[in-house]
């Protein structure tokens, strides 16, 4: 009997290295430093808050982190959309003036692959910038250094909130170095494929209602004018 | 001092290797599992698609209103949507209606999200869907801003992600009113058709002729 037990707490331990490992697997690299960050292109820059209580609009299937905003409403609670938040919110420009409206949909992606060090959100934007027209931004999101310095210590600690100061760069792909496609439907960016990261900041976590201070940023790439006189050159 | 190891007998080396041994196996079964395993496993509604005539696959989706509506975007409206929703009153946002719902397939089932955007500023009208199904991806559509005859709208595929990155194609948009008389039917809904078309790849005939 007493081998059994041996065997199974042996077991229990070492799944939990493993998960521990997981978590803080060394050999998973973060990518802190967006890569539009050195770029000398015109950037679009639009920022937002992640709370949701902040947002105009903030949804999911009702049992998950953080609850829905109003209350009342409408849930995604149906199998083909649970695992699928959606959030409407005012986009700020970079001088924090009220820029236009973006609503970002995101959805547990399937490429999920916890042991190479990727825990993968599949999730698009539609922004509306009177400024510039209308975008479609599509993203994988890699959120396990979220997880490793934001979530798993608020969970562990006593209150369940996390305090301190953690910045990210969210998007993974689906282009080379972590970037986003971003398509331009309208507007001054109508027709437009240009690159775009997603960049989020945390100040304050807490792991019964999600993010209590934080703040989301979109940057976006232009094309260099100079480019379309260089192909004339060639031409 | 005491010679611990002289100290175990053979029962508690075993005991000690049991232990260990299971450490390796719980390991060994844990990462086992998370390759195995799909962390993640979004649920799948069986895509109804029909062989259009002219080529290309058509896929009908529709909306029920107002049951489907998850955010009506405009101030000042009497019933907001969602209750509650504090609608801001800016400059950016006057004359833009952002609507978001949830997508139904042919058989009337919930298979995804869709955003709606209307703007009409400095003379230009935008009408813009997005349409997202969680297993499969998503599509950008811009719809032409007038309606055609028989009161329908049609856009082009602008971009799309997984399922629909390759494909081209165009949407229609039209309003159904509901005719049957059943207590608590839906006023109508919004029906939206795809039609898909494949990615054109130039045949290679050097490698056509060799076969």
């Amino acid at each position: 009997m007493k081998y059994v037990v041996a065997l199974v707490l042996g077991l229990i331990i070492g799944a939990a290295i493993l998960a521990v490992g997981v978590v803080y697997n060394p050999f998973t690299v973060d990518r802190v430093l967006s890569p539009l960050s050195v770029t000398e292109a015109q950037v679009i820059v639009l920022k937002f808050s992640r709370v949701p209580a902040e947002s105009l609009v903030y949804t999911n299937n009702g049992d998950s982190v953080p609850s829905p905003y109003p209350e009342k409403v409408l849930q995604l609670w149906e199998a083909p959309i649970r695992k699928t938040s959606a959030m409407a919110t005012v986009m700020r420009d970079a001088r924090n003036q009220p820029a236009g409206i973006g609503i970002k949909i995101s959805s547990l992606s399937e490429s999920t692959h916890l042991l190479r060090g990727e825990a993968i959100v599949d999730s698009i934007w539609y922004v509306y910038a009177p400024q510039h027209g209308s975008m479609f931004i599509q993203q994988t999101e890699n959120y396990l250094p979220f997880v490793r310095e934001v979530a798993f210590p608020a969970w562990k600690s006593a209150a369940n909130s996390w305090r301190g100061t953690w910045m990210g760069n969210m998007t993974s792909g689906p282009g080379a170095l972590g970037i986003a496609a971003v398509s331009g439907g309208s507007g001054r960016v109508k027709g437009l494929d240009l690159d775009g990261v997603e960049t989020l900041s945390v100040r304050a976590f807490s792991a019964d209602a999600g993010f209590v201070a934080a703040e989301g940023q979109l940057l976006i790439e232009l094309p260099d004018p100079s480019d379309d006189e260089e192909d004339v050159l060639v031409r | 001092m005491p010679d611990l190891a002289s100290e175990l007998t053979s029962g508690g080396t075993v005991l000690i290797r049991t232990f260990f041994v299971g450490i390796v196996l719980g390991l060994a079964a844990a990462a086992g599992a998370l390759y195995a395993i799909p962390v993640v496993d979004q649920a799948r509604e069986v895509s109804i698609t029909k062989v259009a005539p002219n080529g290309g696959n058509v896929e009908v989706f529709r909306i029920d209103i107002p049951t489907d509506r998850v955010m009506v975007g405009p101030a000042g409206q009497a019933k907001p949507v969602p209750p509650g929703l504090q609608w801001p009153n800016i400059e950016e946002l006057s004359g833009v209606r952002t609507e978001m719902f949830k997508v139904r397939n042919a058989r009337g089932l919930v298979i995804g999200v869709a955003i709606r955007n209307a703007a009409t500023k400095e003379g230009q009208n935008v009408i813009d869907w997005v349409l997202h199904f969680p297993a499969r991806g998503s599509v950008f559509v811009n719809m032409d801003a007038a309606p055609h005859e028989g009161g329908y709208r049609i856009g082009g595929f602008r971009a799309g992600s997984r399922e629909f990155a390759t494909l081209s194609g165009s949407m229609t948009e039209r309003w159904v009113a509901n005719t049957s008389e059943e207590e608590g039917a839906p006023a109508g809904h919004i029906e939206l058709q795809a039609t898909y078309v494949g990615e054109l790849k130039p045949l290679d005939l050097a490698e056509e002729s060799v076969e």
